[in-house]
């Protein structure tokens, strides 16, 4: 009746070695996440979460353990196969935003796009729905310079959505923006998260955990709590001050 | 990712930074240019040696009075006779791998037209000289044995001794002009023939039978025949054997004995020649070399700006990675980007290379032959260097781990 997870991630384990010093930094961790669920991880600096999210991302592969990405064992998949499913299911939204200097918002979020090889009349038509859909209809000439911090997460988060992907993965989006334009921020991940779109999402602030269905700590390589919450409307904010441009 | 996205990225990349490209670029652009200028300097001065020496005529020996080995310290060949006219017959009768042989007379004279004079060269010879130095006339016909056994006072003249006493395109046949103070018939005109290996005009002399030369300008017709003989072998392959038989022959008639030195010289004019050749090939070659190094060089430049590049954009290929992207993507990207740099570099150098190339003919007057298989071969090197010299960086690249690119500072 209920189908396979859409992650499933079974006693997964992680080691870095760097020289002789091996760190554990992922120590049994066992988590599914169901289609449409929007899932905040917490938990201290240093306690794993980047890691968890690198696996989840399917940028690195498990040191033990088993992870199954819609179906699909990702911990033998190659290099190729990797970037095949970062393509199709994927999309990542930075803590720095990462996106490509001196190149317009509408060209930053084609690029997904390119490495699928859609043509360049269908690249652009997507991007700038995906642009409209986080509300920068009117910036897509504009280069990351030219944008706000929150304008340009936006752009990164549009990029994320232009191929459709199933999940959304997003580590301390929020990390960078100030607090009023982190709210905003928050406001779309749940506008999407109500679209049908799966999303986890890394902080270590609590009123930004408050915004999730589900929150999921981590301490020391492995999860301590793992809960269900109403979430709470970003949109409701108080002080709903006009965000400030520099 | 498409190939038309892949170059328009790289051609980006290449602009970004225009100052650093060109520079990076430059080694390449030098390479291809001097390349390019050199060869085609080094073919223009091939082909007028070339030319300069068809000129002079085809499987020719020529023999001289007096010894190679005395050399210079003798103050020049010629000076005292040893050749004979009956060393000329002999020649022309006993060797079978001589075609053709004819006397060469020289002197310089003036010859006086009805209001013009110009001092020329005079050469007393038989008829078969023009055909073995392949000299046909233009216009009339050259002078015959009978002049010769004659002794007529006829005269065939060259293009630029016509222009000084006639003016241009005259025609002097059957005119009278002055040498010394006999009158000679102009019976005919050469044909142009243009400059020696020296330099000196061909075009500036004019001949009279041999006999008449004798009588009139040397002062009478003895037994020794007073200037040089040239000699055509009857074809390239026996030019050597009529050398080594000519030489034979005459050291017989001279009375020369074995282990002594010969009183003559004879020299094999297509080795003259195709030792100047080689000296302008080893010329090209050493100057084309220097600049191939050079291109080596512009392909290091091109490596290590790549180097820099792929670690400045370290954090975008995790990015591109992270959204995508595989590492043949990556590797591509920066394939190409070394391409444009070097094939654009290849490109400029073809036109400055042509530009240099003309600029100096032009300037010094030097001959040049603009080589298309040449700029053919620079631009496909060119493309080569890039890709052997990008095919490092480019690989580095493609093989970085995709969270440790993005997490790199
Ligand atoms: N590439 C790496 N090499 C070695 N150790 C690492 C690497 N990445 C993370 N670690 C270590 O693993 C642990 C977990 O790190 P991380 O997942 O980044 O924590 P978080 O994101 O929760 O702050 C830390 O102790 C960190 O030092
Ligand atoms: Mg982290």
């Amino acid at each position: 009746m209920v189908a396979e997870p859409l992650i499933r991630v079974a006693d997964v384990e992680k080691v870095y070695k760097t020289g002789d010093v091996e760190v554990r930094a992922l120590r049994g961790v066992s988590l599914d996440v169901r289609p449409g669920e929007f899932v905040a991880i917490m938990g201290s600096s240093g306690s794993g979460k980047s890691t968890l999210m690198n696996l989840l991302g399917c940028l690195d592969r498990p040191t033990s353990g088993s992870y199954r990405l819609a179906g699909r064992e990702v911990a033998r998949m190659n290099k190729n196969e990797l970037a095949e499913v970062r393509s199709e299911i994927l999309g990542f939204v930075f803590q720095s935003f990462n996106l490509l200097a001196r190149t317009s918002a509408l060209e930053n979020v084609e690029l997904p796009l390119v490495y699928r090889g859609v043509g360049g009349a269908e690249r652009r038509r997507r991007a700038r729905l995906a642009l409209e859909r986080v509300g920068l209809g009117a910036r897509l000439d504009h280069t990351p310079a030219q944008l706000s911090g929150g304008q340009q997460q936006r752009v990164a988060i549009a990029r994320a959505l232009v191929g459709d992907p199933k999940v959304i993965l997003a580590d301390e989006p929020t990390g960078n923006l100030d607090s009023q334009t982190s709210i905003d921020v928050m406001a779309l991940f749940q506008e999407l998260g109500r679209a049908g779109i799966t999303i986890v999402l890394v902080t270590h602030e609590p009123d930004i955990a408050e915004c999730a269905s589900r929150v999921v700590v981590v301490k020391d390589g492995l999860i301590v709590t793992d809960r269900e919450q109403v979430p709470r409307p970003a949109r409701s904010a108080p002080a709903a001050g006009a965000e400030v441009h520099p | 990712m498409n190939p038309l996205v892949t170059v328009v990225v790289a051609f980006r990349a290449v602009l970004r930074n225009k100052m650093r490209s060109f520079l990076t670029t430059l080694g390449i652009i030098i390479g291809v240019a001097a390349v390019i200028a050199m060869m085609a300097i080094g073919a223009g001065a091939k082909a007028q040696v070339e030319q300069a020496f068809s000129a002079m005529g085809t499987n020719l020996l020529i023999v001289m009075p007096g010894s190679t080995t005395a050399g210079g310290s003798f103050g020049g060949f010629g000076s005292m006779p040893t050749l004979t006219w009956d060393d000329l017959a002999a020649i022309r009768a006993e060797v079978p791998a001589v075609k053709a042989a004819a006397p060469q007379l020289r002197a310089n004279q003036s010859i006086v037209s009805d209001e013009l004079n110009w001092t020329t060269s005079i050469t007393g010879t038989s008829p078969d000289y023009f055909e073995i130095r392949s000299w046909p006339v233009a216009v009339g016909a050259p002078f015959t044995q009978a002049d010769v056994d004659a002794g007529s006072k006829v005269v065939v003249l060259g293009q630029t001794v016509v222009e000084r006493l006639f003016g241009p395109s005259a025609n002097p046949v059957g005119q009278t002009v002055r040498i010394g103070q006999s009158p000679f018939g102009v019976v005919g005109v050469l044909e142009k023939k243009g400059q020696s290996p020296s330099g000196q005009d061909y075009d500036d002399a004019a001949f009279i039978p041999m006999t008449t030369f004798a009588q009139r300008i040397q002062g009478g017709l003895g037994k020794f025949l007073t200037g040089t003989i040239f000699v055509q072998a009857t074809g390239s392959d026996t030019t050597q054997r009529a050398m080594t038989d000519v030489q034979a022959l005459l050291r017989d008639r001279h009375h020369i004995p074995p282990g002594g030195e010969d009183d003559f010289s004879i020299r094999n004019l297509s080795e003259v020649a195709s030792a100047q050749q080689q000296g302008t090939e080893t010329m090209t070659t050493l100057l084309a070399s220097v600049a191939a190094v050079s291109l080596l060089v512009g392909g290091i430049g091109i490596m290590n700006i790549m180097l820099v590049s792929v670690t400045e954009r370290t954090r975008e290929i995790g990015l591109r990675m992270a959204i995508g992207a595989k590492p043949r993507s990556i590797l591509l990207q920066f394939l190409v980007e070394a391409l444009v740099l070097s094939l654009t570099g290849g490109l400029i150098g073809v036109a400055l290379g042509v530009g240099t190339a003309s600029w100096l003919a032009g300037k010094f007057r030097w001959p040049m032959q603009i080589q298309v298989d040449v700029i053919g071969i620079s631009v496909v090197f060119s493309a080569l260097v890039g890709v052997v010299f990008g095919i490092y960086p480019a690989r580095k690249a493609s093989q970085l781990d995709p969270i440790d690119a993005l997490r790199y500072e």
